[in-house]
């Protein structure tokens, strides 16, 4: 169930349609709408960019004048420092690696797991019938309003009595956090990707069951390759949501620094009483590493015209 | 359907993965373990350093988990700390440190998954904690720690019910005002030892054109905290001890006319637009400044003094000299009267066990020793922790802060008294209080302050 | 636990989750009778099912149950809960910011979202420029507290500033703003940060369906002389109807059960709580739990009129 990448016949209607594509830009794009962009752009970035400023600042800066200052002194490079990502990388006795390791661990199954049942499960919701069929989809959707926070103790009690939790748990806690981070991810992921999949058109599907094509077959042949830009979609903010997550593996992971991902270092990184604070501007950049690889190289999906052109082909 | 098999399967496959991990793992909680029971040979068995650990027997291969809210890098001491525990009786201290301790904890103890021991950094927790029926009595060996070592008003904060179940830890003194040493010597200024010389000093200085005091109480979701210490400091001064135990217990209203002159007291000082908030805006500031921030005007020269706990000392930046004759320093917050001694506000961790298991006891046993206060000190270089047991040597400890305050919560004329709000109810102690607080800090009366608190006790 | 036995466990774990899978594909894929098709059915949703039945649904339930009971859920108390929620007198403000949150949030961060995906749409510099408004999103909370600190900050303006929003007002000759302090305007300052995060979301969602818009039916538009804001007003935003939809219905409940911000801003002071907030409070600092359970329960039927617009929005979809 791997998604599978654009195919060739994708990426040769893209080239075709450049002509099209660029009379649409021109029609679209004007000094006012290029502008708005910028500006758009500029006030997003700023807040971030500021952050990551003040992460090679000295605490004793940070504290007293604002980030752009350290731009607007005499001597705009002396005072910049290193200090605080060595505090990051380097301030635990446990590896930082191990915490890495960690996260890459809980995230990878994390997101393949829900996405694949909510794959299935929105493909049966969209283009299968059986009794109650709407009536699930709504519930489903709708419980996207249930809170972490109150399930977490009737499903770890679950869990502990299942000797599912604990220390003694089996693979560490790491089945507890793949299974939560899976159980939570499903609603949004089904709601989703049953909008892209009942876009598709419908005489698609129909044509394929009349050439007799099982559900099987039109799921695995038709929908997976099709939903590509959608699935990589999902998988960006799953991913993401699971590597930011502190709450899930607090709570399900039983506690063992085993099992800690990055989030669990970067809490205490301000420590108790949180007067290291501005370490938290290092640490920050330091996680974001990684979902911002996994956004860049997921954005290839995201072709246009792979749903037009399979449609005409 | 293919979920449960799925789930099997994932039984299988980690049964089959971690088999060695389960077998080698003991669980600390089983509840069926003798308690106390002491047996075979201690590793530490005739060494001078084990004596009170040797009667539990030999625990080699036993395992304690300790859940506290204490993270990196003040952990370290701690995991240190323990080592001749370690040595002397063979079992294993797995250490969990987490911000998110106060929810956490309640989560884990209503699952049925807690850790053996949590450090309880509040009495009122502990009320709760025991009400769930999940902490288990303190065992006679650590009660004969506790009753040589600490003062009866540190027993019954662990207590509940005049049962001892948690024998206290670190603590720490609140009742400071730091300063700038040099600043002060500059231009004259004598540190005040009684109140209205403190008033006196803060005219003196309004009159230079600094504003004397800085505050700051945000803090997240507890924002408002700091200003509660400052109520309680004034209280405790004012009223003394036994009236503010009433008041902490809800045995006098939480509006009592003189709780409302104590905090019109507060008022003088941190509602007073020419003594508030150097370095940062007017009164209203003091709201939106973090607490970590709030003394840092000291070092700009922009305000001159801030009331603060010892633990304070951690939120200077690293180079800065933090000494009697440095950069910064503390004063003890002076007394309003002779009526009642020298009283003293402060906080501190308790340990409080989720099982008997004897190596679970023998832990707390240690952790309630003299013993274990003078290797913590040892194992703590940069300073930042003390204790109230009277068996810790002030020499051990690193910093001149924590001298300070070692001597005073070792001094026979304090009055000590734990931080009020740490022991009231949840609601009030982490809700109305702090908000109220706020509420008054932003314009709110103090009556109306007061009055909406004492509505809000359960 | 070796990185090696990690990696091993999680590759078993995917190992036999794909295994399992793919058995269920291959064993009902022959199925065609009617009631072989029922069991396919079952065997694409039941997973899905089995798992937010226990994960979800019976807590929530749990949830509401308890709602009739008293703090620490021994006696049942009737409806007295919800009785305070309504009767609290500072319940109207947490209700008007919640309202101001939900209607505010989902429709700014769509509506920059949506305009962002068709500006850079096909510009050089896509990747980035989507790169720089998903940013906010990839960060964790921790970051975005700080980085907001360091936007709104006060100091009076005879200080140096450390926030730039009033570094700003400071030098434009202005008197510099409580931006966390000041109601009713500081919820919109907090409600800034939320929209900030979720345009990203709505960006890439709306990004995605845009390039799913089949070419023909732009290269007709154009032909047609349509272009600019036209095109935008008829041919992008109903094309995309769908989307938009889902986007506006997952931010609205995701802004609906959002305290974080709140939490780490302002702690509920100055006026500015919102539901999911004082639900948390009540939850994890009070330990009222009748109370705390009978704020979900009232947020679970907040979300009711949001399921009922998304039905008759698929109604109206399948009577095409």
């Amino acid at each position: 169930m791997t998604t599978a990448v654009p195919d060739e016949k994708g990426v040769e209607a893209l080239v075709a349609q450049e002509p099209v594509a660029a009379t649409a830009k021109r029609a679209l794009s004007s000094p006012w709408a290029s502008l708005t962009a910028i500006i758009i752009a500029v006030v997003w970035t700023l807040p971030t960019f500021g952050l990551l400023v003040t992460s090679f600042r000295p605490e004793g800066d940070i504290k007293t004048s604002g980030w752009w200052s350290a731009f607007i002194t005499s001597t705009p490079w002396k005072n910049w420092t290193l200090a605080n990502y060595d505090q990051v990388l380097n301030g635990s006795d446990t590896n930082l690696s191990t915490y890495f390791i960690n996260s890459i661990i809980i995230t990878v199954p994390s997101v393949l797991i829900p996405i694949s049942i909510a794959v299935m499960a929105a493909y049966a919701f969209a283009w299968m019938k059986f009794p109650g069929r709407d009536f699930l989809f709504v519930a489903v959707f709708a419980l996207q309003i249930v809170p972490i926070q109150v399930t977490m103790i009737p499903l770890l009690k679950l869990y502990v009595n299942q000797g599912f939790a604990g220390s003694e748990a089996p693979g560490g806690g790491f089945y507890t956090i793949w299974l939560s981070h899976s159980i939570f991810a499903l609603p949004l992921a089904i709601y989703l990707l049953h909008n892209f999949m009942s876009q598709i058109p419908g005489e698609l599907i129909e044509s394929a069951r009349v050439d007799g094509a099982a559900h099987v077959q039109i799921f695995t042949r038709i929908m997976l390759p099709l939903m590509a830009p959608a699935i990589a979609a999902f998988g960006i903010f799953q991913f993401l949501w699971v590597w930011n997550d502190l709450l899930v593996a607090l709570v399900f992971g039983g506690g063992s620094l085993e099992v800690s991902p990055l989030t669990v270092r970067l809490a205490e990184l301000s420590g108790t009483r949180g007067n290291d604070w501005f370490l938290l501007s290092a640490g920050a950049f330091v996680s974001l590493i990684v979902p911002l690889i996994v956004f860049l190289s997921l954005q290839r999906y995201f072709v246009r015209g792979l749903l037009a052109g399979s449609v005409k082909g | 359907m293919r979920s449960r098999k799925t789930r099997r399967g994932m039984a299988v496959t980690a049964a089959l993965v971690s088999a060695g991990l389960v077998l080698a793992g003991c669980g600390g909680s089983d509840d069926d373990k003798g308690s106390g029971e002491a047996s075979g040979k201690s590793p530490g068995e005739g060494k001078a350093e084990c004596a009170q650990l040797t009667q539990f027997g030999d625990l080699s291969g036993k395992d304690v988990t300790v859940y506290t809210s204490i993270v990196a890098p003040e952990d370290k001491p701690h995991i240190d700390s323990w080592k001749v525990f370690e040595d002397c009786t063979g079992a294993d201290v797995k250490y969990e440190g987490s911000k998110e301790f106060e929810t956490q904890l309640q989560v884990r103890v209503q699952s049925g998954n807690p850790p053996d021991i949590a450090y309880i950094p509040q009495p009122g927790l502990l009320q709760t904690l025991v009400g769930t029926g999940k902490v288990v009595e303190a065992p006679d060996t650590v009660a004969a720690n506790v009753d040589k070592w600490f003062g009866e008003d540190w027993r019954s904060y662990g207590s509940v019910d005049g049962k001892l179940y948690a024998a206290p830890l670190g603590a720490n003194v609140k009742s400071f005002v730091w300063y700038s040493p040099k600043m002060f010597a500059d231009n004259g200024w004598e540190i005040p030892t009684t109140w209205d010389d403190m008033l006196a000093l803060s005219d003196t200085i309004a009159a230079t054109g600094i504003k004397p005091w800085c505050a700051g109480i945000e803090s997240g979701e507890a924002t408002g905290w700091p200003a509660t210490d400052w109520l309680e400091d004034v209280l405790l001064r004012s009223v003394g001890p036994d009236v503010y135990d009433q008041w902490v217990a809800h045995e006098i209203p939480f509006n009592d006319p003189k709780v409302v002159e104590s905090l019109d007291n507060v008022g003088a000082i941190l509602k007073n637009d020419k003594y508030v908030n150097g370095g940062i805006g007017d009164v209203s500031s003091i709201a939106t400044t973090a607490f970590q921030d709030g003394g840092l005007p000291i070092l700009e020269g922009k305000c001159a003094m801030h009331r603060q706990a010892s633990f304070y000392a951690a939120n200077w930046d690293e180079g800065t000299d933090v000494s009697e004759n440095g950069q910064v320093f503390a004063f003890y917050l002076p007394p309003m009267g002779d009526e009642f001694g020298s009283p003293v506000l402060g906080g501190g961790e308790f340990v409080a066990a989720f099982s008997d298991a004897p190596e679970v006891q023998a832990f707390q046993t240690y952790l309630s020793s003299d013993q274990w206060a003078n290797e913590k000190a040892k194992a703590t270089p940069n300073g930042g922790w003390v204790s109230a047991n009277t068996g810790l040597d002030i020499a051990n400890l690193a910093s001149p802060v924590d001298k300070l305050s070692g001597e005073i919560l070792q001094n026979p004329d304090a009055v000590f008294r734990f931080d009020g709000s740490d022991m009231m109810p949840g609601e009030v102690g982490a809700g109305s209080f702090w908000k109220e607080m706020t509420n008054w800090i932003t314009g709110e009366s103090t009556q109306d302050a007061l009055d909406n608190i004492e509505a809000s006790w359960p | 636990m070796s990185t090696g036995e990690k990696f091993i466990q999680m590759l078993i774990a995917i190992a036999v989750f794909f295994a399992v899978v793919a058995i269920i594909l291959l064993l009902t894929q022959r199925l065609r009778s009617r009631r072989g098709e029922l069991i396919q059915s079952a065997a694409f949703i039941l997973p899905a099912i089995i798992l937010i039945g226990v994960g979800l649904l019976y807590p929530a339930v749990t949830t509401i149950y308890q709602s009739f009971f008293d703090r620490t859920g021994d006696a049942a108390v009737g409806f007295d809960n919800y009785k305070t929620i309504f009767t609290d007198s500072d319940q109207l403000l947490v209700l008007r910011n919640t309202a101001a949150w939900v209607l505010l949030v989902p429709i700014l961060s769509t509506f920059i979202g949506l305009v962002y995906a068709v500006l850079v749409d096909r510009s050089r510099f896509e990747k980035v420029a989507k790169a720089l408004i998903f940013l906010p999103m990839a960060i964790s909370l921790v970051g975005a507290s700080i980085i907001w600190k360091f936007v709104y900050d006060y100091r009076d303006s005879s200080n140096t500033q450390i926030g730039i929003a009033n570094a700003i007002l400071k030098g434009l000759g202005f008197d510099t703003y409580k931006f966390i302090l000041n109601d009713p305007w500081n919820t919109v300052f907090l409600i800034i940060v939320m929209i900030w995060v979720q345009a990203g979301f709505a960006m890439t969602i709306l990004s995605a369906s845009i390039k799913a818009i089949p070419d023909d039916i732009i290269e007709a538009a154009t032909l047609d002389g349509v272009g600019g804001l036209k095109m935008f007003r008829y041919i992008t935003v109903p094309s995309i109807r769908p989307s938009l939809i889902v986007v506006l219905t997952t931010i609205s409940i995701t802004t609906l059960k959002a305290f974080d911000i709140v939490r780490t801003m302002t702690g509920g002071n100055f006026d500015t709580s919102v539901l999911a907030y004082q639900f948390y409070r009540e939850y994890f600092n009070s330990a009222n739990q009748g109370l705390a359970t009978a704020i979900a329960s009232l947020i679970f039927l907040l979300v009711m009129p949001i399921v009922i617009y998304n039905v008759r929005q698929m109604r109206k979809l399948e009577a095409r």
